[in-house]
């Protein structure tokens, strides 16, 4: 596929000065570091003419000067509590344009049996030492490019048999800075057997600005442990946001991941799962809600490598304005791996007669017992109903407004933590016509 | 003279370019019930459309007035919030809205309309409370979503339910009897019964004249092809029941020439 893409010099300078800058802590990653860099360098950035990037178009990232964030930047905690939910409660780590802030984050009340780092601080802790780059591989050019410059992100770690309730709450926050900017993050979740978390990676951003944010989260989740991931999509509507979550799933172990796009001009959401332990179950669930010229790409795959796993997932698309989006799920059942059941299913509401969908479900099954299902629809408001609710005295605005919200309850229903569920419900509520009566409903 | 609650006068409507009513004229005043029979596609769910606004059908010549108001002027919300309601024949499955949020929606759009305060939630479920018993609805049944998954007789009555609930001037009950079981076509009747007073009427639409022994009406009309041929007391639609739609197609030239 190399030649399918343009090769790159991009960069260079800019990653010498990173590898001349970060410390001994580093040193054991700096040959993956190098070899990615490479990698990135003979992949260059995909372009449309490559399968996995058809319908998304990566030239306006390439085209604009990005150069990597600088630390430092004046950022308030007023700031962060305004759009960080205080009412989601829990521990909450900040990086401002990539960089850890310890003025503003609060991880003061962590429970026995969890730690919350930041990578940046903790590049040769012994877990990150084990598993930093071993689940995210450079296959793809952009995970490789994150890969060459990860310098900071969160490390979360929950011991064996540690169940946290409390939700940790990451916030990525860029400000807007004279020259475009680009940030890596790098997370790193491992929850060792037994062990339970919640995750909220959040990506926020002042109102202007280049900003492109290439984030790249590995989580492993270790025999019968469990974590709930949310990715919630906020930065503003020029941003540029490429997230890429690889989780790694053991033995009865349980994945919820939901992804709640709302900002970002172009954005690419990948989640890529490798069920490696038998009996695994992953609920993949999304919402994407693009309007305007926004760009919402969202990128499956969930590989099904060991007996009697399920999976499940679920992407809800509500596109309005000139916006577009893509679903493109693949469901990869290995050979021997039977008994296998996974669902998917892609359903999308077009609001106006410009937005655009492309969906792909793709099933690539090796072994001969299993159950899979796939589906994709794509519709309209349904007029039936629309006339059933203004028969009852509901204005046009406020009936639309309550069957979209009702398109998108399905998704949020799906989500456990209550606090983060009414976030979402007030977020999209104000997305939707009729905001004051659909808020008395709630 | 009293002034009618609804006149309809020389009402034509087409759907899809094809005229379904063709002239038809109907006056009901506060405090009746009127019923209107017909064969099939004679025009009798069209008339329900039409009165409540549907936009697929057409209406090209004639007038209605509600409360002395063009009620062809008014959007199918407008209609509602003034007062018409409209049971549907095939009540529409809403899959994530439930049945609590849209009523309530529903009613404070209404008291919104007439410039009156919001009903708070205590004081919705107290309404939602009275008037299930009406139609000995389970209040369940209003946490899920709207007629999903409900029979065919839960969402009849689902309907009456709403009625109730929502106190129109004007109701417009488009087949509600069809496919309904015994107890369920009782239930239907109580309600409507319950609710008859001198502030508002009825307009039952049926294809049977069972429904006409639980709500008996003042008035009985013919439809057939797109105008009333015949109009009489209760007892015609026994004649009817009898004598089938046949007869009164016979008599049919002798009243349009009227």
């Amino acid at each position: 596929m190399a030649q399918l893409m343009e090769p790159t010099n991009l960069y260079a300078a800019d990653f010498d000065r990173l590898v001349g800058r970060l410390d001994g802590a580093w040193s054991h990653f700096a040959d993956a570091r190098r070899a990615a860099f490479d990698r990135f360098n003979e992949l260059g950035f995909p372009t449309t003419k490559h399968e996995e990037w058809r319908f998304t178009n990566l030239q306006p990232i390439v085209k604009t000067a990005f150069v990597p964030a600088e630390p430092g930047a004046a950022v308030t905690t007023d700031t962060i509590d305004h759009l960080a939910f205080a009412a989601i409660g829990g521990c909450r780590i900040v990086f401002v344009d990539g960089f850890y802030r310890s003025d503003l984050s609060n991880l003061a009340d962590l429970p026995a049996g969890m730690r919350v780092l930041s990578l940046g601080e903790a590049a040769d802790d012994a877990l990150v030492c084990d598993h930093l780059g071993r689940y995210a591989t450079t296959d793809d050019s952009l995970t490789a490019l994150n890969t060459a410059f990860a310098a900071d992100g969160v490390v979360v770690h929950v011991e064996k048999n540690v169940n946290v309730e409390q939700p940790i709450h990451v916030v990525y926050y860029s400000t807007a800075g004279d020259r475009p900017q680009v940030t890596h993050p790098r997370n790193l979740i491992v929850v060792e057997t037994g062990g339970s978390a919640t995750v909220i990676e959040h990506y926020a951003s002042d109102e202007t600005g280049d900003i492109f944010s290439n984030a790249v989260t590995e989580a492993v989740i270790a025999d019968n442990a469990q974590l709930h991931h949310y990715l919630l999509e906020r930065e503003h509507e020029q941003a540029f946001n490429v997230a890429t979550l690889r989780v790694q799933q053991g033995r009865d172990s349980r994945l919820e991941s939901h992804s709640i796009l709302l900002g970002g001009g172009l954005v690419r959401n990948n989640i890529h799962v490798e069920m490696t332990g038998e009996g695994a179950h992953g609920l993949i669930n999304g919402l994407y809600l693009p309007h305007g010229d926004q760009h919402m790409d969202n990128h499956m795959r969930v590989v099904h490598a060991a007996p009697h796993c399920d999976s499940r997932q679920y992407y809800k698309g509500i596109l309005d304005g000139s916006s577009s989006g893509v679903f493109t799920g693949r469901i990869v059942v290995n050979e021997g791996a039977q008994k296998t059941d996974a669902v998917q299913s892609n359903t999308n509401l077009l609001l106006s007669n410009s937005a655009r969908i492309d969906t792909k479900p793709q099933l690539e099954i090796y072994a001969d017992d299993v159950k899979c299902t796939h589906g994709a629809t794509t519709g309209q408001i349904d007029e039936k109903a629309l006339f059933y609710l203004r028969s009852r005295g509901l204005s046009e605005s406020a009936a639309r407004g309550l069957l979209i919200y009702a398109f998108a309850h399905e998704s949020i229903d799906r989500m456990k933590l209550e606090a983060v569920r009414g976030i979402i419900e007030k977020l999209l509520v104000h997305r939707l016509p009729q905001i004051e009566l659909l808020e008395g409903l709630l | 003279m009293t002034t009618p609650l609804i006149e309809i006068k020389n009402l034509h409507a087409s759907v899809d370019g094809q005229e379904i009513l063709k002239g038809l004229d109907l006056t009901i005043n506060a405090g009746e019930v009127h019923s209107i029979m017909g064969p099939n596609g004679s025009g009798k769910s069209t008339l329900a459309n039409v009165l409540a606004g549907k936009e697929d059908y057409e209406v090209t010549d004639g007038s209605v007035v509600f409360h002395g108001k063009d009620l062809l002027d008014m959007d199918a919300s407008e209609r509602a919030c003034e007062g018409l309601f409209l049971a549907f024949q095939y009540p529409v499955e809403i899959p994530g809205v439930s049945g609590m949020q849209f009523l309530r929606a529903a009613i404070n759009a209404k008291r919104e309309h007439h410039g009156l305060e919001e009903l708070d939630a205590i004081n919705v479920m107290k309404l939602f409370r009275e008037k299930a018993k009406l139609v000995e609805l389970d209040l369940d049944m209003l946490k899920r979503s709207v007629n999903e998954g409900f029979s065919g007789g839960e969402k009849k009555r689902n309907e009456i339910f709403q009625m109730a609930v929502l106190e129109p001037t004007f109701s417009v009950l488009d087949e509600t009897d069809s496919g309904l079981d015994i107890d369920a076509l009782r239930i239907v009747a109580d309600g409507v019964n319950t609710m008859r007073d001198p502030e508002r009427a009825f307009l039952v639409i049926t294809h049977y004249q069972r429904l006409l022994n639980y709500i008996v009406p003042d008035f009985v009309h013919v439809l057939v092809d797109g105008r009333i041929v015949h109009s009489g007391g209760k007892e015609l639609a026994l004649e009817l029941e009898d004598k089938g739609y046949a007869w009164v197609d016979d008599e049919a030239p002798a009243a349009a020439a009227k």
